[in-house]
């Protein structure tokens, strides 16, 4: 299916499936924030994390190798944002090299920050991926709606997420097109860019345009500026275990990486 | 009885000047199944927004929806009473689940929860897509996701229905179970098509509409064939099948070629 790299949701019965939406997302934010939090030399705390987010891959029954690989397209990102720190942090020099009259030297302190913020962002797109990997997206906006996200934030993902596909399809019949007319390959840099810039164009344009036939069909179904929903979403024992266990499991590596830094 | 729907006198012109709809009067009784038909841009769809109000305000002339005049008080009321079923679904289906948007009419009509379920599940029904209501729209084929766009409307239980090609782009086979569906339902119907086929079979009446005029009203099995009326207006008398070739001659023909 052509949209199969939006679609990240799969099927499953798991226990991880099995949760309440609201307490995965929550859950997940809570294991950004605490990862986030724990100092560059918390290394046990790290691993501790780690492989807690593991444990839930397991548990949710996703391949493990499936899940490394979704997560680690993040590594480039973080990677180039965190360049620059082991070149600008004091401390015991490792490496050295003269660039005409510069000095770039790398110390055991910026690389220590490095690799912590590798992992950090590593170990927040592996939780995120995990997030949506397990539930199914309808499910993730009434959890952020029951949670009081603000209304508009909400209906906008909503949108963003029913026609994200939609204007996938679009893109793909402008892009066919495209591919129909230019025959050869005898094309300039600038023509291509100029197609391009047509595309998008044309694209914004039947966006808009759609964008009001969706109003209409809004107001013509008794829309009065609020949406309105059912919800149905059923807190449950296992969410309450499920919840405590892992508040509990957070604190601890939370802790532990406050402990192993010195309160520092 | 009151008439299902009083057109009359009705004039619009888009903001940049280009008159839609110039001096349109019918009426439709109930139980009536109309199609509107005329080239494209002859005002169809612009008609069909204003019978349920969306372009209300910007027009002149009056419109009555099941007795009830269409003003700004009544203009909620009227909407609820009109189902416009837009030509592509992608419009019509705006939530990320089936189930939100059937339920979506009937919830902004502030029905209470149980009510409401009773109507998705009904309407659901009634467009033969029971068990769908976890599905998302993205997942579904385009013959799936126009029964879901009438469902979206039926659950608001209309007197009217009014639907905007409903069968452009269905392949023959979701076409004929579309056009069983609109046979079944008991509303009163304006269908805007370019289907003269579907015309010929689903309503009994036609209107022609060109250039913002209603330029005929009448029978269809009248209007249809009427090769001179349809011709000046871009339309086309429909051709019914030709009766199909005897089986026999074709393996001659077959075997001529292979000769």
């Amino acid at each position: 299916m052509k949209h199969s790299f939006l679609d990240r949701y799969r099927e499953g019965d798991s226990l991880i499936h099995r949760l309440d939406p609201r307490l995965k997302l929550l859950g997940t934010l809570a294991f950004i924030l605490v990862v986030t939090n724990i100092p560059a030399q918390g290394w046990p705390a790290f691993l501790l994390m780690a492989g807690l987010a593991l444990l839930l891959v397991r548990l949710a029954e996703i391949p493990l190798l499936e899940a490394l690989k979704r997560s680690s397209i993040a590594l480039p990102f973080a990677g180039v944002v965190a360049l620059s720190v082991p070149f600008t942090r004091a401390g015991t020099v490792l490496w050295q090299a003269r660039l005409g009259s510069w000095t770039l030297s790398v110390t055991d302190a910026g690389l220590a920050l490095f690799l912590s913020v590798v992992v950090k962002a590593w170990l927040a797109v592996l939780m995120s991926g995990l997030l949506v990997g397990t539930t199914p997206f309808p499910q993730l906006l009434k959890a952020m709606r029951a949670l009081h996200v603000p209304a508009p934030l909400v209906s906008t993902i909503s949108f963003m997420y029913r026609y994200l596909f939609v204007l996938v399809d679009e893109a793909m019949r402008l892009q066919t097109a495209r591919e129909a007319r230019s025959v050869g390959s005898g094309r300039t840099v600038w023509w291509r860019a100029k197609v391009l810039g047509g595309m998008i164009g044309s694209l914004f344009i039947r966006s808009y345009e759609r964008s009001e036939r969706i109003y209409a069909a809004m107001l013509s179904r008794g829309f009065a500026g609020e949406i309105r929903s059912l919800e149905q979403l059923t807190w449950q024992r296992r969410d309450w275990l499920a919840g405590l266990s892992w508040s509990a499991l957070l604190l601890a590596a939370f802790v532990l990486g406050r402990l192993i830094s010195g309160g520092e | 009885m009151d008439l299902a729907v009083r057109v009359e006198k009705l004039r619009f012109a888009y903001p940049d000047g280009r008159v839609a709809l110039d001096g349109v009067s019918f009426a439709i009784a109930p139980g009536e199944k109309v199609a509107v038909v005329g080239p494209n841009g002859a005002g169809k769809s612009t008609l069909f927004l204003h019978l349920n109000g969306v372009l209300h305000g910007q027009n002149e002339g009056r419109i009555w929806v099941a007795g009830v005049e269409l003003t700004d008080q009544s203009l909620r009321q009227v909407r609820a009473r009109v189902g416009l079923v837009f030509q592509d679904p992608d419009d019509q289906l705006f939530s990320p689940t089936v189930f939100e948007d059937v339920a979506f009419g009937p919830l902004h009509m502030g029905l209470p929860e149980k009510e409401v379920r009773r109507r998705v599940t009904q309407a659901l029904a009634a467009v033969g897509m029971q068990g769908f209501e976890d599905k998302m729209p993205h997942h579904l084929s385009l013959g799936e996701r126009k029964r879901i766009a009438i469902a979206t409307v039926l659950a608001m239980e209309p007197d009217i229905l009014l639907l905007d090609e409903p069968s452009a782009g269905l392949d023959p086979r979701a076409r004929r179970n579309l056009i069983q569906l609109l046979q079944r339902l008991p509303q009163t119907m304006l269908v805007a098509s370019h289907d003269m086929r579907l015309v010929w079979e689903l309503c009994p009446r036609t209107l022609i509409l060109d250039a913002g005029r209603l330029v005929a009203d009448g029978p269809t099995a009248v209007l249809l064939q009427d090769e001179a009326l349809m011709e000046a207006h871009g339309l086309e008398v429909p051709i019914l099948p030709p009766a199909p070739r005897p089986a026999a001659s074709i393996p001659q023909t077959v075997a001529a070629v292979w000769k």
